[in-house]
């Protein structure tokens, strides 16, 4: 066992010095790779946490949401449809919400403005305080610190005193959230006071009856738009598959141009190469030594390979949001404004991509060798 | 002691570039002494050699090493004889390029796991004795070809075989270079090594040193003669 050890260790000692003779190769076989499984490793990422966060998301969303529209836009819902929604029967929890975008010129980040939802009294908010989300705090970290101060759409100056953060969670959600009392926030987006809500959420008593309640609110309203939880799932879904769909669609791609690559390399070996391996035979190397030789060099490259596309990966999409890939799966952007995904790791797909690309890697570099390392090596004689 | 008996050697067998390289050749080698296969192109020497050696096969008959057959082991331990028992020196010295000198040296000693420590001392020391210390890290294309067939006389020794093979070792060296291979072969003989060298060179075949000339013709023995 000691010498099965110490063997294997001049084995890959050897092939370390024999790669280096070809550094040019070598590293772009290796810059290649690590791309490849770096694309591949930036989208499973991305797509699984932004799956996460979604469900995470839908779990507190409401059964159904309904929204008014003025000329096939979005427009505020009237107040008046607040009563009429709650008189329906199987209908619960009933309510108005006030929400909207804002840029803030002052961070150049993108906030969520909201009105405290009614049936959370610990957010209940008086006019001139607010609560913001965890990643607020941290963008105006050590600058008026208890205030948060806001210029508003119309350029009026906006001072608010914060009454809490919330918690950092791995909600989208809540971490660029502005909430503050329904009078501020007219006056913030500079509504009348009249003005209904920016859509109405509502919970259903039975669940199967989703669909009936869906049809008697268009009865009753018939310039409502309604949608509902299943709506927003399907939507999240077909948006990530169809984008999932384009970048590996372009991924196998890739992957073709690398299986030529590899098999190139493979394949092609060079008469030299051959020579080379005939030497180490005559000099009392087994083809069993060559073979693991051979094997280390195409597990050393997988491996090295691997690390960087993944690690790079990991970095691109949870340090730096995805960039590469955002214009790309920008699908999701209709949803959220902005993101920033929680680091989080599936074991299992890490364990299929490193299966699906070292193996054949591996594979492809020695099944070429297996030739020319069992022939008699009284050849280098020649 | 080396003993062949009836040793044939084909190649391509049965195809119509078929080639008899040996013919029946039953011969005696023997330990601590110096051998030569010499003869015109062509007419087996280095085939007799590669079947000594182990790399390769017979077509049939037999190869005794110390009395035990060694012409039809499994490559494993085919692979392990020629490791263990052999020194090659070839004709283009097949060092690999790329390599520095001693990684060039220790190659041969890899599959048998030594200690580092000891293997790189070893390694060294060769160098040392063949004046090439100064030139271990060094890649082994800039080596001149006395230099080259040095470092692979140093290879051929690094495990300690008993056997020493070199396949037309001076068709590329000056009379000083020939000279100094031959006060090498001098050394090793005294250190007790038996050494088989192929050559055309009558350098080689008419220097004191060499105890037996077997004289091959068209893949036969023509004479043996002993001094
Ligand atoms: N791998 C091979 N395939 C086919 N024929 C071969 C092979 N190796 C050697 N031969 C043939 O076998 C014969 C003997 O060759 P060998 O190399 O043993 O001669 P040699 O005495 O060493 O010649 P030289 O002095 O030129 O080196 C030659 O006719 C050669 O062409
Ligand atoms: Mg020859």
């Amino acid at each position: 066992m000691k010498t099965w050890l110490a063997r294997q260790r001049y084995l890959v000692d050897f092939t370390l010095a024999a790669a280096l003779r070809r550094k040019g190769r070598n590293a772009m076989l290796l810059g290649v790779y690590a791309l490849m499984i770096f694309i591949l490793a930036s989208v499973i990422f991305f797509g699984s946490a932004l799956r996460r966060e979604a469900a995470a998301a839908l779990q507190g969303a409401p059964e159904v949401t309904v929204q008014n529209l003025v000329m096939g836009r979005h427009a505020l819902a009237p107040p008046q449809w607040l009563d009429k929604l709650r008189h329906m029967r199987g209908a619960r929890h009933v309510q108005g919400r006030l929400w909207g975008y804002f840029y803030d010129k002052a961070t150049g980040a993108n906030y969520t403005v909201m009105t405290p939802p009614a049936d959370k009294p610990d957010y209940a908010l008086k006019p001139g305080e607010t609560i913001i989300g965890a990643s607020i705090k941290r963008l105006r970290d050590g600058r008026n610190l208890g205030w948060l101060m806001l210029l508003s759409p119309s350029g009026k100056l906006f001072k608010l005193k914060i009454k809490r953060t919330l918690p950092e969670t791995s909600e989208l959600m809540s971490a660029d959230l502005v909430l503050m009392a329904r009078a501020d926030f007219l006056r913030f987006f500079s509504l009348p006071e009249g003005a209904g809500f920016t859509d109405i959420s509502m919970q259903v008593r039975n669940r199967n009856e989703v669909a009936k309640i869906v049809e008697k609110i268009s009865r009753l309203l018939p310039t409502a738009r309604v949608i509902t939880r299943a709506d927003i799932l399907r939507t999240y879904e077909n948006v990530f598959s169809w984008r999932e769909g384009i970048v590996l669609a372009m991924l196998s791609a890739a992957l073709v141009a690398f299986a030529i690559f590899a098999f190139d390399k493979a394949s092609g070996l060079s008469a030299g190469e051959r020579r080379e391996i005939g030497i180490l035979k005559a000099l009392g190397w087994e083809t069993s030594d060559i073979l693991a030789m051979k094997f280390w060099e195409g597990a050393l490259i997988s491996l090295a390979a691997f690390i960087i596309g993944v690690a790079g990966a990991y970095a691109h999409v949870f340090f730096f949001d995805a960039g590469v890939l955002a214009p790309v799966l920008k699908g999701w952007s209709v949803l959220y404004p902005r993101i920033h995904l929680t680091p989080s790791v599936d074991r299992l797909q890490l364990v299929t991509l490193a299966f699906i690309t070292i193996i054949p890697f591996t594979a492809a570099t020695l099944v070429p060798i297996w030739k020319a390392a069992i022939t008699d090596p009284d050849v280098v004689m020649r | 002691m080396i003993e062949l008996n009836e040793v044939t050697k084909i190649y391509n067998e049965g195809q119509p570039n078929e080639v008899v390289a040996l013919r029946d050749v039953s011969l005696t080698i023997p330990e601590g002494r110096v051998t030569v296969f010499k003869g015109p192109s062509g007419s087996g020497k280095t085939t007799l050699l590669t079947l000594v050696g182990c790399l390769a096969r017979p077509t049939s008959g037999r190869i005794r090493l110390d009395g035990r057959i060694i012409s039809a082991l499994p490559e494993h331990f085919m692979a392990a004889v020629r490791r263990e028992t052999f020194g090659f020196v070839f004709q283009r010295f097949n060092l690999i390029r790329g390599l520095s000198v001693i990684e060039n040296v220790m190659i041969p000693a890899y599959p048998l796991g030594p200690d580092y420590r000891g293997l790189r001392a070893r390694a060294g020391a060769l160098l040392e004795r063949f004046q090439l210390a100064h030139k271990a890290r060094m890649k082994t294309e800039v080596l001149s070809g006395g230099e080259s067939q040095r470092v692979a006389i140093a290879r051929a020794l690094i495990n300690d075989p008993q056997w020493i093979i070199a396949d037309e070792p001076t068709a590329n060296l000056d009379s000083r270079l020939a000279g100094q291979f031959l006060d090498e072969v001098r050394q090793l003989k005294q250190a007790g090594k038996s050494i088989i060298i192929t050559s055309h060179d009558e350098r080689i075949f008419n220097a004191d040193v060499v105890d037996v000339v077997v004289d091959m013709e068209d893949g036969r023995i023509a004479t043996v003669e002993e001094r």
